[in-house]
């Protein structure tokens, strides 16, 4: 149905998004797990109370989510430029999603986290767990299929963000999806780069639920 | 006051902020834990026992005074000092808290790795613990594979693993059925027995107090009501806050104005005999019994019994006079009731 040339541009779209997703979920897990982890720690509920840092963080994090991704996109263009030295292409797509996806990220921890019943961390309490141990031993791996779930959802959410950078020739399926089926009325080409990205977030999705239920304990 | 007791509180006081001002959550509490006891504090809902408990291990930093663990006053250590000292204090629960996503065998082991225990040996000691609480079938289970009386008990093995030398338990058979408690109660008594361990016990019911502590110290309002044996305090309640715990349930009775009642006490100093028919032959008088809650342990009676005595005072003044006769502790009740 399409030119060989064609299929060999979606199969590029398709890794460089991939790529795209994955890197930019890893670099903000890095950033949004700690934060996540803070913002319940020092939750006045938590095993380390400070309320007002909570409450700055807390405000931080809000102000970053609620600007829309692609206006986001535009501001950080110095930024990226700073740290990857282009604005185009795959990689300088990655800045942006990292910002943009590790205060969402910290929510989804956060909300994760603050599922673990309080009275286990009062128990590795009593038997004189420090805050570290307790983070570590006792919040994430009790934690661990709700913070899956929250990964199957962050990786999915990254991935559409991603699709987003093809505004601004960011690389993956989105881009091409706006070149060909937007710029030139390519519509086959554009249904084609959905429906590939469909089948990769239920891919994903469903990678993420039956991880998160094959190592639930509970059930 | 014991010469050397392994727990001390002293002049202890917790406030807490609360939203019309400050609350009281415990106030001018002076108790003496001894070692090798099973001491229980027995209150209402509300009365503070949760936080008394929780300021023995420093969970909750008391606002006044102070708590000595072994001679060691508890408000001066450092945060690491702290940690050390609850390694020999273990806890359990109502809820049990066990790691849901750990093992019995592992949960077990925590305390022990947090105790920067070599794994081998932790696995080692757990294993004997887990025989000890006769669980060792479950070793690999997880814990929503077991009963609540099962999950107890991996609790106690837990709570014992650092080999401490006072377990502390909160409600810790409150949320399990009748029979299940009675074997956990045993389990922490022969515990006790067997490891010479100090057992704290926080309930609201008296059963589990008669059943296996020593003393019991009676927490109403924030303050200490009573302290004393469990004897002592189950016949001869002085204050008014042990006299609802140790009564029967007020709204179960109800007694006719006018008549005089009373409450038959048997501490185990009567043989299992039926006194109060053996009464009613003798006298040829008929009793009213309101309440009766007894059992037969090796012969003796134990329990209590509320009956209504007749209207004739004199009889009513000879069948108390009968009974006391019998080695029972009466008490006329109709003023409380």
């Amino acid at each position: 149905m399409f030119d060989p040339s064609v299929w060999t541009m979606l199969g590029q779209g398709l890794l460089e998004s991939i790529y795209m997703t994955l890197v930019s979920t890893a670099l903000a897990y890095l950033f949004g797990l700690p934060l996540g982890i803070a913002l319940v720690i020092t939750d006045k509920d938590g095993i380390h109370p400070k309320e007002t840092f909570n409450w700055i963080l807390g405000l931080i994090i809000n102000l970053l989510r609620s600007v829309p991704f692609l206006i986001l996109l535009i501001m950080v263009i110095p930024v990226t430029r700073a740290i990857v030295g282009t604005i185009i292409g795959t990689n300088a797509t990655i800045v942006p999603l990292v910002i943009a996806a590790a205060p969402f990220i910290a929510r989804l921890v956060e909300s994760s986290l603050k599922e673990v019943d309080k009275g286990v961390i009062e128990a590795a309490q009593s038997m004189g767990a420090s805050s570290m141990q307790i983070i570590t031993r006792v919040l994430l791996p009790e934690a661990r299929p709700s913070l899956i779930v929250g990964g199957a959802i962050a990786v999915t959410t990254i991935l559409s963000y991603s699709a987003l950078a093809g505004f601004v020739a960011g690389g993956g399926l989105g881009d091409i999806a706006i070149r060909y089926g937007y710029h030139r009325y390519q519509t086959d080409v554009m249904l084609i780069t959905v429906v590939m990205l469909v089948v990769i977030v239920q891919v994903l999705q469903e990678m993420g639920t039956r991880l998160a239920r094959l190592g639930d304990k509970r059930k | 006051m014991s010469d050397n007791p392994i727990i001390r509180i002293e002049n202890l006081g917790k406030i807490f902020p609360g939203p019309d001002g400050e609350f009281y959550a415990l106030e001018d509490i002076n108790l003496d834990i001894r070692r090798g006891e099973i001491f229980g504090i027995i209150g209402m809902s509300g009365a503070g026992k949760s936080t008394l408990v929780r300021c023995i291990n420093f969970l909750e930093r008391p606002t006044e005074g102070t708590v000595y663990f072994d001679g060691q006053d508890l408000s001066v250590l450092t945060k690491k000092e702290l940690y050390k000292v609850r390694q020999s204090m273990g806890m359990i629960f109502q809820q049990f808290n066990l790691l849901m996503q750990r093992t019995v065998l592992s949960n077990v082991c925590f305390p022990l790795e947090i105790a920067g225990i070599d794994k081998k040996k932790a696995v080692e000691r757990a294993k004997e613990l887990l025989a000890l609480v006769d669980l060792t079938d479950k070793t690999y289970a997880y814990p929503s594979q077991l009963s609540g009386g099962q999950r107890q008990r991996v609790a106690i093995a837990r709570a014992l693993a650092t080999n401490p030398k006072v377990l502390l338990c909160d409600e810790a058979t409150s949320a399990l059925d009748p029979a299940t408690t009675r074997g956990v109660l045993m389990l922490l008594k022969d515990i006790n027995k067997r490891l010479g361990i100090t057992i704290v016990v926080i309930t609201h019911e008296m059963r589990v107090i008669e059943e296996i502590c020593n003393r019991v110290a009676i927490i109403d309002k924030s303050r200490i009501a009573e302290v004393g044996s469990v004897e002592e305090i189950f016949t001869r309640p002085r204050t008014a806050a042990a006299k609802r715990l140790v009564f029967p349930e007020e709204h179960s009775i109800e007694i006719l104005p006018g008549r005089r009642c009373c409450r038959i006490v048997f501490d185990g100093s009567s043989s299992f005999e039926p006194i109060i028919a053996g009464m009613v032959l003798d006298f040829r008088q008929v009793v009213n019994i309101l309440f009766a809650d007894t059992k037969n342990i090796d012969g003796k009676a134990f329990g209590q019994i509320v009956i209504q005595l007749p209207d004739n005072e004199l009889i009513a003044d000879r069948m108390i006079e009968y009974l006391r006769g019998k080695n029972l502790t009466v008490e006329e009740v109709d003023g409380y009731v």
